[in-house]
């Protein structure tokens, strides 16, 4: 029965250790990963209404609206992470053997496995040879070990024996990025603040809805956005002031920041991120039959009341708008005017064509006045402590790769009897480069 | 000069270098080996020029940008990236014949960027006025075309060994006897595989950093930077297939193909087949 039990345990270790698992799961992560790229991540209503209901029900059960933290992915991820925890554990003490304790004794067996080994005549005896090839390992390659076994004497050098752990760095920075995500999940949060130029906000929206409070407030002074002669965007930017019970902390005033350029203050970090107008338009509509004009002030998308007894809803305006209508410019906007019958309509309305509305034929006539040049800005907030660590994980793995590919450990063995010079090499990466060190080692060897 | 009638240079030049390698392979006669990468080397001169005029162009056009920041201007870089990588390896480990496997794939995306695509000089919109797009774009491509180069000696590979077995005795006859031997191709596809891995490393970790310092989030598991893990999954299986019993050789060849597949898709097909369903960086 123990027996069997161990059989067990040791067969489910080495499944845990084994590299055919590390290549199934790796091929299983990326074969599971498209999913999430074909099928919308925390999809909008629209696509939900466009697929039938079976096929919702069979996505939810699965996780596949939030894929990359469904339990079976995370699974994945943890499997990989065991199954590289138990691989170090079982190769490193090797390893770790191998580069501590080598191999000083360069007997017939070893030369037998080396495919670069050389054979000299020279004039001396074991002992003043081993002096002379001592001396020339030193200048030559690296300091050697000295072993002498029944008369002659093993010489053993090597270079960069280090290097072995460099996938072993690569290994451990998988799990340092994996630590740094997971600080950053349960200590951080993400969220979206809209300011009002001149105004400020203390509490920002989580990524999951729940408000958040910052512990201090932000304060948008100023807006300002700035286009290309071709119409598109240059520049967003937002000049913000950081205050503390109300007033401005010195050295937070008057930051400006743009996309590419955010401000942090207290681990928090503030991204520009989008905007939109938040001043009022001024709009007058009147009678097509005649009657006094009336003045009305609107906000974007909200429902405006109008005398007729029906609503005016602003979608959208621009400072100008020859991209969209390119004979006219100017400022305008766009609504939706719903008669008091239920009936609604598209408005357009430009600033500079203030009869531009007759040729909608409706009871009301509407003109475009102006508006307050105001804005809000939308900005990504972001507190992550983890994000150092992920670096640190990342900046690890670019050095252990590097060394894991580019540096290799390379070995020699000099063996001296009297008026013999055996010498052998070897390398475990790019042979083909070690063999041009040891040619040259072995032609400096035959001029001695 | 300008960078338009010097791309135009380019494409032919790397047209008749492809042409060339395909009469080095039917002919093995080793001047118009040397005559086919000379052409290939001439038309990556001609086309580091071009890309300089590019530059110097958008500054003229009062833009002033590196040329890497539309699909035109990408793909123009990624052809350059493969005699690039296709160059170094050429030079360092004097397989020659593996050129005419790699530069059809540069005269490929040569002709494509000129025949179809839009090659007007656009100002940069805000998420993209960051240098961390040049680091981004250079590692990424640097990383793609050896992938595209390992992809090419692979192929080379599977024809050679369909031929002959895996064991290479069976001598195969013809063009095919002209590659090197499997043992070679096999170190090879490693070789260009171990250049492109730290690059798309570097590139993956390079478009974290700017993911982070332009939205405050490294990761989003966005289509593009999904697609471009999975690639990396891929090649990191093939690391790991090589030092395990069975997989090496055909099956690794086999991977590095389906790894360049999925390169390929990261870098086109996001955009083709699945943009629509998340805007990257487009705030909330
Ligand atoms: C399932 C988890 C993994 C396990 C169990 C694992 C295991 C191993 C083992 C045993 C080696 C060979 C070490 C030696 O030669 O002594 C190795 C090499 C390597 N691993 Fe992993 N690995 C895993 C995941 C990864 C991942 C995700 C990467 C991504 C960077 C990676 C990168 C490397 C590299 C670059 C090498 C060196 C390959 C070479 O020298 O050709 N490993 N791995």
């Amino acid at each position: 029965m123990t027996t069997n039990k161990r059989g067990f345990i040791q067969s489910v270790w080495d499944f845990f250790c084994s590299l055919k698992l590390s290549i199934s799961l790796l091929i299983g992560l990326a074969a599971t990963s498209i999913i999430g790229t074909v099928i919308p991540q925390s999809p909008p209503r629209e696509y939900l209404e466009s697929i039938s209901q079976t096929k919702i029900a069979l996505y939810s059960k699965l996780g596949f609206f939030d894929m990359y933290h469904s339990w079976w992915f995370i699974l994945l991820l943890y499997l990989l992470t065991l199954n590289l925890i138990c691989c170090s554990i079982k190769r490193l003490p090797r390893v770790w053997k191998f580069v501590s304790e080598p191999t000083l004794i360069f007997d017939e067996g070893l030369e037998k496995t080396l495919s670069l080994t050389h054979h000299f005549k020279m004039e001396g005896d074991a002992a003043s040879l081993k002096d002379k090839m001592a001396a020339f390992l030193k200048g030559e390659f690296a300091e050697p070990v000295i072993t002498e076994v029944n008369g002659e004497y093993h010489l053993f050098a090597q270079r960069t024996p280090y290097c072995r752990l460099g996938v072993y760095v690569v290994h451990f920075s998988i799990i340092i990025i994996f630590i740094g995500a997971l600080i950053g999940s349960y200590f951080g949060y993400k969220g979206y603040a809209q300011i009002e130029e001149g105004t400020s906000v203390s509490t920002i929206e989580n990524r999951n809805g729940r408000q958040t409070d910052l512990g201090f407030a932000v304060k948008c002074e100023k807006f300002s956005v700035t286009f290309y002669d071709t119409g598109a965007p240059k520049e967003f930017k937002s000049i913000l002031t950081v205050l503390e019970n109300g007033q401005p902390v010195p050295g937070f005033i008057s930051i400006p920041i743009v996309v590419n350029s955010p401000l942090t203050y207290k681990g928090i970090t503030f991204y520009q991120s989008s905007y939109g107008p938040a001043g009022m338009f001024q709009i007058t509509v009147r009678d097509r039959k005649g009657g006094a004009p009336v003045k009305l002030a609107v906000r974007q998308g909200e429902k405006t009341p109008l005398p007729n007894g029906g609503f005016f809803q602003l979608l959208e305006t621009t400072a100008d708008v020859s991209p969209f209508m390119p004979q006219l410019s100017g400022p305008a906007l766009r609504g939706t005017y719903m008669g008091p019958d239920g009936t609604s309509q598209q408005v357009v309305l430009l600033r500079n064509y203030p009869n531009f509305d007759l040729q909608r034929g409706g009871d009301l006539v509407m003109t475009y006045d102006g508006s307050e040049e105001k804005y809000y800005t939308g900005l990504q907030v972001a507190k992550d402590p983890g994000v150092w660590v992920v670096w640190t994980g990342c900046a690890l793995m670019v050095l252990g790769i590097i060394i894991a590919f580019f540096l290799s450990h390379k070995r020699v063995w000099i063996r001296t009897a009297n008026g013999r010079v055996i010498f052998g090499g070897t390398a475990n990466k790019n042979q083909a480069a070690f063999q041009l060190v040891f040619d040259t080692l072995t032609d400096k060897l035959k001029q001695m | 000069m300008t960078s338009s009638l010097l791309f135009n240079v380019t494409t032919f030049t790397y047209l008749v270098s492809m042409l060339i390698f395909f009469t080095f392979l039917a002919t093995k006669n080793k001047t118009i080996g040397i005559v086919a990468s000379c052409a290939a080397y001439f038309g990556f001169v001609a086309q580091t020029v071009a890309i300089v005029l590019r530059w110097k162009e958008s500054y003229a056009a009062g833009v002033g940008h590196a040329p890497l920041t539309n699909l035109y201007e990408s793909v123009i870089f990624f052809s350059w990236t493969i005699i690039l990588i296709y160059g170094i390896i050429e030079l360092k480990y004097k397989y020659r014949v593996v050129g005419a496997f790699v530069v059809p794939f540069a005269l490929l995306g040569m002709a494509w960027a000129q025949l179809g695509l839009e090659s007007h000089i656009e100002p940069l919109v805000p998420a993209l006025q960051s240098n961390w797009l040049l680091y981004h774009v250079i590692t990424c491509f640097l990383g793609y075309a050896a992938f595209a180069v390992a992809c090419g000696i692979s192929i080379m590979y599977l024809i050679k060994e369909s031929m002959e077995g895996a064991s290479g005795d069976a001598q195969a006859g013809g063009i095919i006897a002209q590659f090197p031997s499997i043992r070679v191709l096999d170190d090879l596809n490693y070789k260009a595989i171990m250049i492109g891995f730290p690059l798309l490393t570097l590139g993956i970790i390079t478009g974290a950093a700017w993911a982070n310092y332009a939205w405050g989030t490294y990761w989003s598991w966005d289509p593009k930077e999904t697609w471009s893990l999975i690639v990396w999954f891929i090649y990191a299986a093939f690391l790991h297939a090589r030092i395990t019993r069975g997989w090496v050789g055909r099956r690794a060849a086999i991977l590095s193909v389906v790894g360049f597949a999925a390169t390929i898709f990261c870098y086109l097909g996001v955009n083709l087949f699945l943009s629509g369903l998340h805007s990257y960086g487009a705030g909330r």
